[in-house]
C-alpha cells in the first residue's frame, strides 16, 4: 500500500485519525445501547419480518392458489422479487472482489456493509424460488441426491438447475469471504470486551492473534477469493438471465440478456448500498470513513451502469424492429404501449433518465440527492424485472389466453416481508459487528488519511514516522 | 506454509516465556525486525493490527502456498462436476433433452464452473483456518489486548535464556524504538 498517491486524490479518511481512534469510532457502536432511531427502525423491520412469516405460512397452508397467478402468467411478483433481490446482492461482491483486484482504495470504507447486504439480499432472493414451487417440503428435490425414484436425477441441462448451483455457490462463497474478513475485526471487538461479551466474541473470532504468518495467509486467501468471486458474480446474473434467454418466449429469447442483466444487477446493488450507507454513516457517525468521495464514486458507477442498462433497453427495441419478426415486434410494442405501459414508463424514467442527473458533480456529492436517487433506482429496477416477466407473459402467442395480473395481498405481503427480513438482518449486523472493515481502514490510513494526503496534508511532512515518502 | 503452525503445535503443551516489545508505528517495527535479523536474534513472532507490507520479507517468511491448495481444490471441483454429470447422462440414466446428444458438454459448463469455484473457496478457507490453528471457539493465547487495536508487537521466546541474554534482548527492544517492554508466560 506504499504505492505513490497523487496529491490531488481526495483523502478517504477524514479527521486526522490515529489507529486507536479508528478502532474507537468503528467498534464503539457495537458497545453502546442502541439509539432510539435504531430501536424504531428495528421495530418497523421486525414487523415486516413478522408479516413475511405470516404470508409464508399462509402460502404453504392455503397453497399457491392464494396468489393471483393464472394459466397465462405463471411468474409474477415471486420471480420479479427473486431477480430483484439477487441483483441487489451483486454489489457487495463486486465491491469486495472486483474493486480489490482493481486496487480501488475507496472500497475499504464500504465493503464490509456491502458484503453483509449481499448476503442478506441473497437470503431474501432465495426465498422466492423455494416458495413458488408450491410444495416447499419437497424443495430438496432440486438437489441431485441418490433417491428411490430410479435414481432419477435432476436435469443438468436446465438453466433453472444452473440457478440452484449458481446461487447456492454465490451465497456460500460470499459468506466465507465476508466472514474471513470479519474475523480480525471481531478479534478487535473481543480484545476490548469483558465478561460474557468477551466469551462470545472470542468464540466468533476463531482465536485470531494477528501473527505475521496469519496475516500473510489472510492476504493470500483474500486475493484468491476475490479472483474466484469476480467471474462468479458475473456468472450468477448471467445464469439468472438464462432462465429467460434460453426459453422461446418473444421478448425473453435474446442474446443481450447476460450483459444487460449483469449491468442491471450492479446498478441496483449500488443503489441499495447507497440507501444503506447514507443512513448508516449518519446514524453511526461514520461520515469520516464513508465520505462524500465514497458516495461520489458509487454514484459514478450508478451513472455508468444505468446508462449501460438504458442502451440495452434501446437496443432491444431497435433489434425487435430490425429483426422483422412480428412476434418479437409485438412483444416490444406491447411492453411500451400494452396494458402494463406504466411499468415500462417507471422503468425507463427511474433507470435511464433519472440517473443522468449524476453528470453534475454537485448532485453526485449531495447526500440528499444520492438517497432520493437510490430509492428511484431500486424502484426502477423492480419495474424492469416486472416488465420483462409479467408484461411478456400477459400477451403470449394466443390472443385467447391473453390475461392481466394483479398481485394478491399475500404476494404483496411476501415482498414487503422480505424487505422486513433484509432490514432486520442488516440492523442486527450493524449492532454486533464493525460495519466498516477496521483493519483495512488502518492499512490505508497512511495513504488515504487526510493528514497524509489531499490539500490539508502538509502536516504529514513533519509527522513522526509517517512512512510516506514524497 | 506450515512453519509457524508447527511452532504453535509443538509448543502447545509447554508454556512459553515471552519477552515482547510494543511499537506504536509499523515502520518503526519493520526497521526493528530488519535490525533483529541483522543481529541474528531469533524472533518468535510479530503481531500487528493489520497486515504490514514488507514484514514477511523482513522476517524471511516463505510465500504462502494457500493458492496452490486452492488450485487443487478447484480442479477437484471441476472433475467432480463434469464427471458426475457425464456419468449420470451417459451411463446411469440417459435421457434425451430437446433432441440434444446425451453427452451435451456445453450445457455442463455452468455447473462445472460453479462447483470449481465452490470447491476451491471452501477448500481454501478450511485449509487456511486449519494451518492457522483457528476454529470457532478456539482460544489462542495473546500477548496484549492492544495488538488488535494500535500496537505492533515484536516477540522473543526466552525459555531457558540466561539473564544476560534477556538483558540483551531488552536493550535491543529499547534501542529499536519499542514504547513498552513486557514479559509474559503464555
Amino acid at each position: 500500500m506504499s504505492a505513490a498517491v497523487s496529491p490531488i486524490r481526495e483523502p478517504l479518511i477524514q479527521g486526522s485519525k490515529t489507529y486507536h481512534q479508528i478502532t474507537e469510532d468503528i467498534c464503539s457502536p457495537t458497545e453502546r445501547t442502541p439509539s432510539m432511531a435504531w430501536i424504531i427502525a428495528f421495530i418497523v423491520a421486525s414487523s415486516g419480518l413478522a408479516l413475511y412469516v405470516f404470508c409464508l405460512i399462509w402460502t404453504i397452508w392455503v397453497g399457491i392458489g392464494s396468489w393471483n397467478l393464472n394459466r397465462t402468467i405463471g411468474w409474477g411478483w415471486d420471480i420479479t422479487n427473486f431477480v430483484w433481490w439477487i441483483g441487489i446482492g451483486h454489489a457487495g461482491t463486486l465491491i469486495s472482489a472486483i474493486l480489490l483486484l482493481f486496487r480501488q482504495r475507496w472500497r475499504t470504507g464500504v465493503n464490509r456493509a456491502a458484503e453483509a447486504m449481499t448476503i442478506f439480499a441473497v437470503m431474501c432472493a432465495g426465498q422466492f424460488p423455494l416458495i413458488h414451487m408450491g410444495r416447499l417440503w419437497l424443495g430438496f428435490f432440486i438437489f441431485p441426491y441418490p433417491n428411490t425414484r430410479g435414481p432419477l436425477w435432476v436435469n443438468f441441462n436446465s438453466p433453472l438447475l444452473w440457478d440452484v448451483f449458481a446461487i447456492s455457490t454465490y451465497f456460500t462463497v460470499s459468506l466465507l469471504f465476508w466472514y474471513t474478513g470479519l474475523v480480525p475485526d471481531l478479534a478487535t471487538v473481543r480484545d476490548r470486551a469483558k465478561g460474557l461479551r468477551r466469551k462470545i466474541y472470542n468464540f466468533l473470532s476463531f482465536g485470531w492473534t494477528g501473527a505475521a504468518k496469519h496475516w500473510q495467509r489472510f492476504e493470500s486467501l483474500s486475493l484468491v477469493l476475490a479472483g474466484l468471486s469476480t467471474p462468479l458474480v458475473l456468472s450468477v446474473h448471467t445464469i439468472v438471465s438464462f432462465d429467460f434467454a434460453t426459453s422461446v418466449i418473444p421478448g425473453w429469447h435474446t442474446t443481450i440478456f447476460p450483459p444487460y442483466f449483469v449491468a442491471g444487477a450492479i446498478f441496483s446493488g449500488f443503489a441499495m448500498v447507497q440507501t444503506l450507507m447514507v443512513m448508516t454513516r449518519k446514524v453511526l457517525n461514520l461520515e469520516q470513513y464513508v465520505t462524500l468521495e465514497h458516495i461520489e464514486s458509487m454514484n459514478k458507477v450508478i451513472l455508468l451502469t444505468g446508462t449501460i442498462v438504458g442502451v440495452a433497453y434501446l437496443t432491444e427495441l431497435f433489434v425487435a424492429w430490425y429483426s422483422g419478426y412480428i412476434y418479437e415486434q409485438f412483444a416490444f410494442y406491447n411492453r411500451v404501449m400494452g396494458p402494463y405501459w406504466w411499468a415500462y414508463v417507471g422503468m425507463m424514467s427511474c433507470n435511464l433518465l433519472s440517473p443522468q442527473i449524476f453528470w453534475f458533480k454537485k448532485i453526485r456529492r449531495s447526500v440528499f440527492w444520492t438517497f432520493v436517487m437510490s430509492i428511484f433506482v431500486n424502484i426502477g429496477m423492480w419495474f424492469e424485472r416486472f416488465v420483462i416477466i409479467a408484461t411478456t407473459l400477459a400477451r403470449d402467442y394466443l390472443p385467447s389466453s391473453w390475461s392481466y395480473y394483479v398481485p394478491s395481498w399475500v404476494e404483496i405481503g411476501l415482498f414487503v416481508g422480505t424487505l422486513g427480513l433484509f432490514f432486520t438482518l442488516y440492523l442486527i449486523f450493524s449492532r454486533v459487528a464493525p460495519v466498516v472493515a477496521v483493519a483495512e481502514i488502518k492499512q490505508i490510513l497512511k495513504v488515504a488519511g487526510d493528514q497524509y494526503t489531499g490539500t490539508n496534508a502538509h502536516k504529514a511532512h513533519h509527522a513522526k514516522g509517517a512512512g510516506v515518502h514524497h | 506454509m506450515f512453519e509457524s503452525a508447527n511452532i504453535h503445535h509443538t509448543m502447545a503443551n509447554q508454556s512459553k516465556e515471552v519477552l515482547y516489545g510494543l511499537y506504536n508505528d509499523e515502520q518503526v517495527l519493520l526497521q526493528a525486525v530488519h535490525k533483529a535479523k541483522a543481529d541474528h536474534l531469533e524472533i518468535m513472532d510479530v503481531y500487528s493490527p493489520f497486515p504490514v507490507h514488507g514484514l514477511d520479507e523482513a522476517m524471511g517468511l516463505s510465500e504462502s502456498r494457500l493458492h496452490q491448495a486452492g488450485f487443487v481444490f478447484g480442479a477437484i471441483g471441476t472433475l467432480t462436476a463434469f464427471l458426475f454429470m457425464t456419468w449420470v447422462f451417459t451411463r446411469d440414466w440417459p435421457i434425451i433433452f430437446g433432441g440434444k446428444p446425451y453427452w451435451s458438454i456445453p450445457a455442463f459448463i455452468p455447473i462445472t464452473f460453479e462447483l470449481t469455484v465452490l470447491f476451491a473457496s471452501i477448500g481454501m478457507v478450511v485449509a487456511y483456518y486449519t494451518v492457522c490453528g483457528m476454529a470457532p471457539g478456539v482460544t489462542n493465547p495473546t500477548l496484549d489486548d492492544r495488538i488488535t487495536d494500535d500496537k505492533f508487537c515484536l516477540a522473543f521466546q526466552t525459555n531457558g535464556a540466561s539473564q544476560q541474554e534477556i538483558d540483551k534482548l531488552k536493550s535491543f527492544l529499547t534501542a529499536s524504538g519499542a514504547e513498552e517492554i513486557n514479559a509474559k508466560t503464555i
